[in-house]
């Protein structure tokens, strides 16, 4: 019989942390759920099957269910994780859903991520600066096919808060910018339009609320969604913003 | 106004002082595993390292110069570090309570490296002040008799497991902090490092560990565990 035969059969209980904070009279509760569990079950299914039958104001955000919006971020079992990528077969049969940690909860599972990144994105500004004005009539200067990969490959980020979460510094020291910032920095870093020098970076990240605030924990790397190399790209930052001072 | 390039040298001088301890301890207790080869191997390793080979006697004020600079560094990382500790109960507890709940291998760590850390403080700063005004004691018999007779086997015991899962994890912890030996594959590099870690720490336990067991049985017995006489142990 093979594996996945075998957790069909298996009735699943979803512990889900439930709280409404808008709410005066809402205390954070632990609420059961008793599942069916079926072949290809992802947890994004099963909370969405739990509102229709069980709990229509249960709280969760979704939109893609494809693992590239980044809004249903949520700490499974005690690590976070997207639900539309997490299949129930891979968990055990007791199940722990907790809302991401270090955002603002607007309830039950459902947290603002937005408003954190959006403060972290103005703080680095995470955009290209360039020396000149744009000639929008001009072609675009060209870029070595392994240089735009390799952005690319840094521009993955859905911004799902996940590496926030996993993060003890961040969790720890609010005003820390996380691996989600620094991964930012280092795609703009890479970009030839880019006219931000080391020494600019350092302003924004040459502290312990930037780069120097990361203890290499590495909660960040080993629960990117998205298997960013977070780890080396912190490293890598970390060597340059030493080399400038 | 500039931002101050202080957080990025004090970074890297948390990062080096600990290095230069790590290797000086790597060093320091394979020298004192010496004893593991019998009394008289630790006698010429210890002559050795004060230049009795030279002088033709030992010079135990090299050993308390050598003992100032470690202690110097070693206060230095101690500080250095200490930034990273939790700062109040509140960062405390959010610490503890998401360790627990990831039950991630690398934030573990980390908390094993702060109590470690924090054990040294005590446990090492009153070995290294005996080894500093003390040093003409070293040598089979004087660190036996200090090991048995003065009470040190349960600091030296503690402080030998300390020391060696906080240099280890820490070597392991330096090299991804600055993208050491990252190599084509750095996930699976990472996972030969901690690898490495676990081999190093068992080694070097293990090793440590029964050379305290050989001071121990040489302060007992008054001979070392080849059944060579020790002189010199008085009560």
């Amino acid at each position: 019989m093979s594996n996945e035969t075998a957790s069909a059969a298996r009735t699943l209980t979803l512990r889900i942390l439930r709280h409404n904070p808008q709410d005066p009279a809402s205390e954070p509760r632990w609420a059961r759920y008793e599942l069916e569990e079926y072949e290809g079950m992802t947890l994004f299914i099963a909370l969405n099957e739990i509102r229709e039958r069980f709990e229509p104001s249960l709280q969760f955000d979704f939109v893609c269910r494809a693992g590239i919006c980044g809004s249903c971020g949520m700490v499974v079992n005690g690590r976070p994780g997207l639900a539309c990528r997490t299949l129930t077969s891979t968990l055990p049969s007791e199940i722990t859903l907790a809302p991401l940690p270090a955002f603002k909860l607007i309830g039950d599972l459902s947290v603002d991520t937005g408003q954190w990144m959006r403060g972290m994105s103005e703080r680095l500004e995470t955009w290209i600066h360039e020396q000149a004005e744009t000639d929008l009539h001009a072609l675009e200067e060209r870029m070595e096919p392994e240089l735009a990969e390799q952005i690319y490959e840094l521009d993955r980020c859905i911004e799902c808060g996940c590496c926030i979460a996993a993060c003890g510094t961040a969790r720890m020291r609010e005003d820390f910018v996380g691996a989600v910032g620094l991964n930012k920095l280092a795609r703009f870093r890479l970009d030839p339009h880019n006219a931000r020098t080391d020494a600019d970076l350092y302003e924004l990240i040459g502290d312990d609320d930037g780069v120097f605030g990361c203890m290499t924990l590495l909660g960040c790397h080993d629960v990117c969604p998205k298997e960013l190399p977070l780890q080396t790209q912190i490293a890598f930052l970390r060597r340059k913003m030493v080399t400038v001072s | 106004m500039k931002k101050s390039l202080l957080p990025a040298r004090l970074d890297l001088a948390q990062s080096i002082t600990g290095l230069v301890l790590a290797v000086f301890m790597a060093f320091h207790l394979i020298f004192d595993s010496s004893i593991l080869l019998g009394a008289g191997a630790f006698a010429f390793v210890s002559g050795a390292l004060e230049c009795e080979l030279f002088f033709g006697e030992k010079i135990p004020l090299i050993t308390t110069a050598v003992v100032i600079v470690i202690f110097a560094i070693f206060i230095a990382h101690a500080g250095l570090a200490m930034r990273k500790f939790p700062q109040n109960a509140a960062q405390y507890r959010t610490m503890r309570s998401h360790m627990k709940e990831m039950r991630h291998g690398d934030t573990s760590l980390w908390w094993l490296q702060i109590w470690t850390g924090f054990a040294m403080f005590f446990l090492a700063s009153v070995h290294l002040y005996i080894m500093m005004t003390q040093p003409q004691t070293i040598g089979p018999a004087g660190s036996a008799y200090r090991i048995v007779f003065e009470w040190k086997w349960p600091l030296y015991l503690v402080l030998t497991i300390a020391v060696v899962l906080h240099a280890a994890v820490g070597l392991y912890r330096l090299a991804l902090k600055w993208g050491w030996f990252e190599g084509q594959n750095p996930n699976r590099r990472r996972k030969t490092l901690k690898k490495a870690v676990w081999i190093v720490t068992v080694v070097y336990l293990t090793m440590s560990l029964a050379a305290l067991g050989a001071f121990i049985h040489i302060g007992l017995t008054g001979q070392d565990h080849f059944g060579n006489a020790v002189e010199g142990i008085a009560r």
